[in-house]
């Protein structure tokens, strides 16, 4: 089995510097791909059906395909959302503190990909370790020529800086993260006009979450087929996926896309600990549905986890076991999400502080029967369509499968007025 | 006249270096509160009309973008800061009874700092290590798997 994005990764020694990457491979697909137009670069993307491993799952290539290449545009940005904040995921962190130099070589040749001269990773502050490799890194790659100008002796020229966050979960929307870089509150643009055409300071911008930048180089070396051969049904590549909660091995491993989720659970994490049963998981997120026993032999691709009514999200699985209470589990979830709403949208503003309210006063013992109703009625009103960005309908998704599969936790509440695991 | 904070020539220049990086002066904003926090621990009023008026914006739309980030601090902090994660993977793993045995230890809840400016404890977002919840951050450190039995031995180790 190939796992081409952690195959350089360890943690039983210091990663890779640049002429430990070097010696192993790297910058090859840097020097192949400024041998290749942009517009081929975006084509072999676009055929290998990489898709968004941020959360959202759009085709990367066809994502770059949307920026103006007519050279109307002096000025344009490619930026990594490095900003992981999405509860219980824990994947890009690995990717960046395991192999710093895998994601600056995927933004050179992205950026290459759509001519902009200017980049930016956008990195968590909570990311420390993250942060000193990737500025190790970059300063590495600008001595040997990867970054500035004429690069490798092209006429490429390519700024890269870090940018650490201040801490908010809705700076991982890409229009929220492009206010946040001009030094702005990070509530999210309207949109069209799309990044790709108007972005940071009204130029063309790409943003990419870094799993997808980190499989750009191995596209690159290795081609369109290449790539869509590793995946096991319906989408191509490997995947990072995680667990994280009750199971025996809690962790992350890099693998074919859509391996099956008793797969993952089973052999990756060694099943559930010792006195611990399975009740249900949210495949990729805080911002996913549950999924639950029915659904252990589906897929982890993005077809077929919504098939079942979830999202591929980040594919980073958060376990609900029988020991915790699925009402306190979801309003954890809720609390998240209204501390982290922008505000901007009244839906998202006053619908998620009273979604956390109503869950709090049942797994307090204080819910009334028709609570269950309001909190459904709220499923619709911050559902899609209905609010600014995904921020709420997200929200939404936990509680609106956690409603479904787990309603008579949500009853035992109001009848017995406490929480059966209190 | 309301007497004025200034911002320190060092300061000054650790700003002007971003600013040069970006196309207009006020896009510095953030990275102009978390240096002057950097020096300063938090950012008073004073210091939020000194930024303010280095950047050429309004105070008020400076406050504005410094309360909504979580770790802009606006109030006074302690030397040390508890940020401990409290989102759903640490909440299966039972980060809630290592907070109460903080609050037990230190006598303060989320929020609050201790009476000797040791340390300040908040509650943070995911920190990205679920597979080894409960985790927590001071000050720069990350410290997983916590255990209650670990958490004396990490406290003694801030001033």
């Amino acid at each position: 089995m190939e796992t081409p994005l952690t195959q350089h990764i360890s943690f039983d020694r210091p990663c890779y510097n640049l002429r430990d990457y070097e010696k192993n491979g790297g910058y090859q697909a840097l020097r192949k791909a400024l041998s290749l137009s942009p517009e081929n670069i975006t084509n072999i993307v676009q055929a290998s059906d990489l898709k968004g491993r941020g959360g959202a799952g759009f085709n990367t290539g066809m994502k770059w395909s949307f920026v103006p290449m007519n050279g109307h545009f002096p000025v344009k940005y490619l930026i990594a959302n490095a900003d992981e904040m999405e509860p219980g995921t824990f994947k890009d962190r690995m990717l960046m503190e395991g192999n710093p130099h895998q994601l600056i070589e995927g933004m050179i040749i992205s950026a290459f990909a759509i001519q902009a001269n200017i980049s930016y990773i956008f990195l968590r502050w909570a990311y420390k370790k993250a942060g000193r490799l990737l500025r190790h890194a970059i300063e590495e790659a600008y001595a040997a020529g990867y970054l500035g100008k004429n690069i490798l002796g092209t006429g490429y020229h390519l700024e890269m800086y870090l940018h650490t966050g201040v801490g908010r979960y809705i700076c991982g929307e890409e229009t929220a993260l492009l206010n946040a870089l001009e030094g702005k509150r990070a509530t999210p643009r309207a949109k069209p006009p799309f990044p790709q055409v108007s972005g940071l300071f009204g130029k063309p911008t790409i943003v990419n979450n870094v799993e997808t930048l980190c499989n750009i180089p191995h596209i690159i070396n290795n081609g369109p087929d290449w790539f869509k051969s590793l995946g096991k049904g319906n989408d191509a590549g490997t995947k990072i996926y995680g667990v994280s909660g009750r199971v025996k091995r809690p962790g992350l491993w890099e693998l074919p896309m859509g391996v099956s989720m008793r797969e993952l659970i089973e052999d990756c994490a060694g099943g559930m600990a010792n006195g611990y049963g399975f009740r249900g998981a949210l495949p990729g997120g805080a911002s996913t549905d549950f999924l639950v026993k029915e659904h252990l032999d589906i897929n982890l691709d993005y077809k077929s986890v919504a098939a079942a009514g979830s999202r591929l999200g980040t594919g980073t699985m958060i376990i609900l076991d029988d020991h915790t209470c699925p009402v306190g589990f979801v309003h954890n979830l809720e609390h998240f999400f209204a501390q982290e709403s922008c505000g901007w949208c009244t839906p998202c503003r006053e619908g998620l502080p009273w979604t956390e309210k109503i869950l709090l006063s049942i797994e307090r013992g204080e819910g009334r029967p028709e609570d269950l109703n309001l909190l459904e009625m709220h499923t619709r009103f911050l559902g899609p369509g209905n609010t600014f960005c995904a921020l709420a309908p997200g929200a939404m998704e936990p509680l609106q499968s956690a409603l479904k599969y787990f309603r008579e936790d949500f009853e035992k509440h109001i009848d017995q007025k406490k929480c059966p695991w209190r | 006249m309301i007497a004025q904070e200034t911002l320190t020539p060092e300061e000054m220049a650790e700003i002007d270096h971003e600013i040069a990086l970006v196309p207009v002066r006020r896009a510095a904003a953030i990275e102009a509160l978390k240096i002057v926090q950097q020096h300063r621990g938090w950012i008073s009023d004073d210091s939020l009309q000194a930024i303010a008026g280095y950047l050429e914006i309004s105070p008020e739309e400076l406050d504005s973008v410094a309360t909504f980030y979580n770790l802009v601090f606006r109030r006074p902090v302690g030397r040390n800061i508890i940020l401990l994660c409290d989102s759903i993977s640490c909440y299966v793993m039972g980060y809630e009874k290592i907070y109460e045995q903080l609050r037990h230890r230190l006598g303060i809840a989320f929020g609050q700092t201790t009476p000797d400016g040791r340390f300040t404890l908040l509650p943070n977002a995911c920190l990205g290590t679920c597979d080894h919840a409960p985790a927590l951050m001071i000050n720069n450190e990350l410290f997983r798997d916590v255990t209650e039995k670990d958490l004396d031995e990490i406290l003694d180790r801030y001033h």
